[in-house]
């Protein structure tokens, strides 16, 4: 036990005269919740559009005024002839235009139908998308609003209530996931490293020779990463709870213990790849590409698994992170206790298990 | 100063802060003059080396290498300079043709010159069989002689040895010894730097550097005769210990 | 025997590191192992210090087999990879502590036997290792080594890219380790420290050339050795080696040392060759074999 402890101790030693390893353990976690919460959002806020108003009448006018009360949009430009649409979009000045057709009151009172054209940026789908939806809802407002006296029979009237974010906050969605990558950065990339590294410098070649028992050696290095990477856990939520105002809906017990149990399949993921690699950069590039892309494209974090093709929707059931996002969103968002994440757990148990059992096999008690 | 001197340099110094890595030292070096040039761990031969190859400045004094002035005309030193270090040498994942186009390249010979060149030193090491395999499979004494023939690719007026033959066999490191004495018997002036004694033995002059000063400049004979030793070791290492 | 290897050999993909090496050291000796880089010394090491299978042979240290046997034998030998292999970023005190802690010891443990180095680096137990000079981190590296007192210390190539200064210094220790008892297997690519030795082995590419004490390995040199001397070095090589009767001709700081193929060699009639070929302040001594001059008659 007391080599143990002397193992650990030294280790605490290189991470914390290691400034930029600290920092960036530290740091990201930080950074990354703050960058995804604030900057990068699906939501649209105040987008610039311009307005082709062909009629000028009294609808559109009606129509114009609700549009720029909203606070999706502002409008940045009134254009009046149809070659400045082409012209503002190339200059990136609007996102949308919204072109209205000749005598729009006119046609409206007379033939219950006028048109208005949406025209939208789509270099960027998912804005356009969004812009042509908010826009029809509000036309589908004053719509509304101008038939109200009339009753149209066998209307349906759809209501639409979002559950568990009803404000579709975007942060709600990144917290899990940035909680997810920084978790599995910190265990499977710095451990790797400062395995690798031991193997770079020489030390493990002492390291073996000396009665320390391989088991020994592997908890030593990976133990002090738990312990950080709880700590990571932990300002991850704080900073979601106090900053962004998100609230927690399940026990924030359960939620520890499975972030715990992430962390040891990381580290045990991390563990793997030292066995692998022979310097620390293989083990940074291995740990990056391996692990960061599929976490971030394949588990579910940004793009919705059940949207992919199917080899690829298969390929995502072997990425533990898939499974410990459903499980934190769960206990998060939805309030879930064990009894509907037990599945996703066991699942991640499975994984560990199986890591740590083909680390401890790979894992050479002699140098080749 | 005489006319034949390639490298002339006097007072020469570099401070970190308040220490004096180099402390003014002055000497002399004649074309085809083999040099050794030694000192302890630490005792400021590399920072010398540094200045006198024109990639570090010196605090003050006087150093002209090859006619250049190493404050004013650094540039015009490296041109004129070959340099091969026993810890970067040539690129491993390379072909040992491959290396010696691309050195003579960036020494800016032509492409008819390198092709002459490279003939002639793959016959001239006996390279042959292996003029297409990469570097990295060589073993080190080869690896050495090769870095050392390509160090002399653009007929530099001096070439800087730092550490060359470190771990190489005896038979090898004879060989490599005679390369050296071919090149100094043509013109090419030798700057060695080693740690390793029994390599002072064959210089025709060394200096000993102790704690940034020259202690000591003569022919090994001569050093010998004057510490009353049989070996440059036990000179150095009565120097070194005061 | 502290350590007995018996007919060894140890293959990477093509080469062939180590070819039927056989040598025992016994106890309390100081055994050097010559040669140049990539002759095999490292991999030796490797399989003595149980890191490394053998293909073929049985090596023991200790009376202990390093394959069946390699936790006991981690147990009771110390190592110092060729490589400097302490952690940079740590003092010296806390490397040596570290090290003491994962053996089960602690530096007072053993003070007594690291008392000798560690007094010359004590001065600087604060500054982190990688911060030191070469000569004063491998005698870090040794204190690390001995500090659980090994029976068996392994020193792979202690002394590259160290200054004389602190090469003599930590051959001086060496010999007095050797006095408390510890069997110490020491590799060196440098001649000269061969004599340092007790016995010797002479390795290259794998194979063992010679094995004994270094005064009886000299005195096996088959001929005699003559220096020679001449006003231009470059010249003088050239002229030897073209000379019919030449049997060896090798530089040798100022010198080049020549041995002749006949058995009746009269020097004046070298030096009326070499006259012919221009050279002048001809010199010819009689000189007796080094480590060297064996090694590269026998690696010829």
């Amino acid at each position: 036990m007391k080599r143990f402890i002397g193992f650990i101790k030294k280790e605490f030693y290189h991470i914390f005269r290691d400034r930029r390893s600290l920092f960036i353990l530290f740091g990201m976690p930080i950074a990354q919740i703050m960058l995804f919460g604030f900057a990068i959002t699906n939501e649209i806020n105040n987008v610039d559009i311009a307005i082709f108003d062909h009629s000028n009448d009294a609808s559109t006018k009606e129509i114009i005024i609700k549009i720029s009360a909203s606070k999706y949009f502002s409008i940045k430009q009134m254009i009046t002839c149809e070659a400045d649409i082409a012209s503002v979009f190339q200059k990136g000045h609007v996102k949308a235009v919204l072109n209205f057709e000749k005598d729009f009151s006119k046609n409206l009172i007379k033939s219950n139908k006028a048109t208005i054209q949406i025209i939208t940026d789509a270099t960027d789908p998912n804005t356009a998308n969004t812009i042509s939806n908010y826009v029809n809802a509000i036309l589908q407002k004053y719509q509304k609003d101008l038939n109200k006296d009339i009753t149209v029979a066998n209307q349906i009237v759809p209501q639409t209530r979002m559950v568990y974010n009803p404000e579709l906050k975007s942060v709600y969605m990144f917290v899990p996931g940035v909680m997810t990558i920084i978790l599995m950065l910190v265990s499977a990339m710095m451990t790797s490293i400062s395995i690798t590294r031991e193997k770079e410098l020489g030390t493990m070649e002492i390291l073996l020779v000396s009665p320390l028992k391989p088991i020994q050696v592997i908890v030593g290095k990976v133990f002090p990463y738990i312990f950080l990477s709880i700590i990571n856990a932990v300002v991850i939520v704080l900073l979601s709870i106090f900053i962004f105002k998100m609230p927690v809906q399940g026990s924030l017990f359960l939620l520890g213990l499975e972030s715990v149990l992430f962390i040891i399949t990381s580290l045990a993921l991390g563990i793997l790849i030292s066995t692998i690699s022979a310097t620390q950069q293989t083990a940074m590039m291995i740990s990056l590409m391996g692990l960061m892309l599929p976490v971030i494209l394949l588990s579910g974090f940004i793009f919705p698994i059940s949207s992919m093709p199917q080899p690829l929707q298969v390929i995502c059931n072997i990425i533990p992170a898939k499974w410990f996002i459903i499980i934190i969103k769960g206990i998060m968002l939805k309030g879930v206790g064990l009894q509907y994440v037990w599945k996703e757990t066991l699942i991640l148990v499975g994984m560990t298990i199986f890591f740590i059992g083909l680390s401890v096999k790979k894992y050479k008690i002699r140098l080749e | 100063m005489k006319n034949n001197n390639v490298i002339h340099i006097e007072g020469l110094t570099k401070m970190f802060g308040d220490f004096a890595a180099v402390n003014a030292i002055t000497f002399e070096v004649e074309k085809g003059e083999i040099f050794g040039f030694l000192g302890a761990n630490g005792a400021g031969k590399t920072t010398a080396m540094k200045m006198l190859i024109g990639i570090s400045k010196p605090t003050s004094g006087d150093a002209k290498v090859a006619g250049f002035d190493v404050f004013t005309n650094a540039e015009d030193i490296k041109k004129n300079i070959g340099y091969m270090s026993q810890k970067f040498a040539l690129y491993d994942d390379l072909t040992v043709k491959e290396n010696i186009t691309f050195f003579g390249g960036i020494y800016g010979l032509s492409r008819q010159r390198i092709k002459e060149k490279s003939a002639v030193l793959i016959e001239e090491l006996r390279l042959e069989d292996v003029a297409n395999k990469l570097v990295g499979s060589l073993p080190l004494g080869w690896k050495q002689k090769l870095s050392f023939s390509v160090s002399l690719l653009h007929d530099p007026k001096i070439v800087f040895l730092d550490e060359p033959t470190g771990g190489v066999d005896p038979i090898t490191r004879r060989q490599f010894w005679e390369m050296i004495y071919k090149a100094a018997n043509q013109g090419t002036t030798v700057f060695v730097t080693t740690h390793y004694m029994d390599e002072a033995e064959y210089c025709d002059r060394v200096s000993i550097m102790v704690n940034g000063k020259i202690e000591a400049l003569d022919t090994p004979k001569k050093l010998k005769e004057q510490f009353k030793v049989d070996n440059m070791n036990d000179v150095f290492l009565k120097l070194a210990r005061g | 025997m502290s350590i007995s290897v018996s007919h060894i050999s140890k293959s990477y993909k093509k080469v062939k590191a180590l070819q039927d090496i056989s040598f025992e050291v016994k106890p309390n000796e100081i055994f050097g192992l010559i040669g140049p880089d990539g002759a095999g010394k490292t991999t030796l090491f490797r399989v003595l210090t149980t890191l490394l299978f053998p293909d073929e042979g049985v090596a023991k240290v200790m009376d202990y087999d390093v394959v069946n046997d390699y936790k006991k034998i981690r147990n009771c030998v110390g190592y110092m990879p060729g490589k400097f292999s302490l952690y940079q970023d740590l003092t010296v005190e806390e490397n040596l502590t570290f090290f003491a802690t994962i053996f089960g010891t602690t530096i007072e443990e053993n003070y007594d036997l690291i008392k000798d180095i560690y007094v010359q680096i004590a001065p600087f137990k604060d500054r982190r290792a990688g911060k030191l000079s070469g000569g004063m981190k491998q005698k870090l590296a040794l204190c690390c080594a001995l500090i659980h007192k090994p029976q068996v210390l392994f020193l792979d190539e202690p002394t590259t890219g160290v200054d004389p200064v602190s090469r003599k210094e930590f051959w001086e220790m060496l010999k007095r380790l050797q006095q408390k008892d510890i069997t110490i297997l020491v590799s060196t690519p440098y001649m000269d420290e061969a004599a340092l030795c007790d016995r010797i082995a002479l390795i290259q590419d794998g194979k063992i050339l010679e094995i004994d004490t270094p005064e009886a390995i000299v005195k096996h040199y088959p001929k005699q050795i003559y220096n020679v001397r001449a006003n231009n070095m470059y010249k003088l090589i050239n002229s030897l080696k073209d000379y019919e009767y030449n049997h060896s001709v090798y530089p040798f700081g100022e010198f080049v040392h020549y041995t002749d193929s006949r058995t009746n060699f009269n020097p004046k009639d070298l030096i009326r060759y070499l006259e012919t070929k221009n050279l002048s302040n001809i010199h010819i001594d009689k000189t007796v074999a080094t480590i060297e001059d064996t090694f590269m008659e026998l690696a010829k």
